[in-house]
């Protein structure tokens, strides 16, 4: 059985044409992978339909923007996986 | 359809929120100076417009679902397919679907006919919800709404 990550990486190297060997889970989607804001809609997307889920970007990106949060939470795949988790486990709640 | 000023919809058929659906008809000017140009002796209707139309449906119907809490700035188009040429003096009839919701975002896809053929389709537009850049540019949107015939008032968050 694929984990979280395993799928979030299939979906990056389709999406962003990045070799999946280079997707790790340490990897930064913005700092290291070099995807763009626009990509991330494209990664979003899929990993919404995935997972039946729903990622909160914009509540993301105003913790961000209020230095509530790093971007390193939400952004760095294996932590981008935990939240993935979460929003799963919440919707089957 | 007022072509110089990007305002491609004649008025909206239908808007079914639920469904997520809505479709609009576009009457083509038989005059316009995009025609002087695109292409002389050979007035066709460039194939990015019938994009726009496509985009601009779809658009509404995101502004519908997301209580017009911010304008859907079309942000990338898929799998786009101009299927057949459009000449000054016909009518489009555009579908326009929503297929996601995402945060700050939104997917569509979108058909047009003319004489009941197929002449575009797109795949995936990409929708990104950004902030109204004035109070005006919304309050605007009710006017530009009642004149094309959608239901917007409804749906204000």
């Amino acid at each position: 059985m694929s984990t979280t990550f395993d799928k979030v990486a299939e979906i990056i190297a389709e999406t962003c044409d990045i070799p999946r060997e280079n997707i790790k889970p340490e990897s930064h989607a913005i700092n290291d992978l070099e995807i763009d804001s626009l990509d991330f809609l494209d990664i979003a997307f899929a990993i919404d339909k995935a997972f039946g889920i729903k990622l909160p970007l914009e509540q993301w990106t105003q913790e961000v923007n209020d230095g509530k949060a790093t971007t390193d939470q939400y952004f760095v795949l294996k932590n981008l996986c935990e939240r993935i988790d979460e929003l799963i486990a919440a919707k089957g709640a | 359809m007022r072509l110089e000023y990007f305002q491609m919809i004649d008025r909206f058929v239908d808007v079914d929120v639920g469904q997520r659906v809505a479709r609009a008809i576009c009457n083509v000017p038989q005059q316009s100076t995009v025609f002087e140009g695109h292409f002389p002796g050979y007035p066709l209707m460039p194939g990015v417009l019938l994009i726009e139309c496509m985009a601009q449906t779809t658009g509404w119907l995101v502004s519908a679902l997301t209580g017009f809490t911010g304008l859907p700035a079309l942000a990338g188009v898929k799998d786009g397919k101009i299927r057949g040429a459009v000449f000054p003096g016909d009518e489009l009839e555009i579908e326009g679907r929503v297929v996601h919701e995402g945060s700050g975002y939104a997917i569509g896809e979108a058909k047009g006919w003319c004489k009941g053929v197929v002449v575009c389709d797109a795949k995936q537009l990409t929708y990104r919800l950004i902030p109204y850049p004035s109070p005006e540019l919304r309050e605007g949107l009710w006017d530009w709404a009642a004149r094309i015939n959608f239901p917007a008032k409804e749906f204000v968050k």
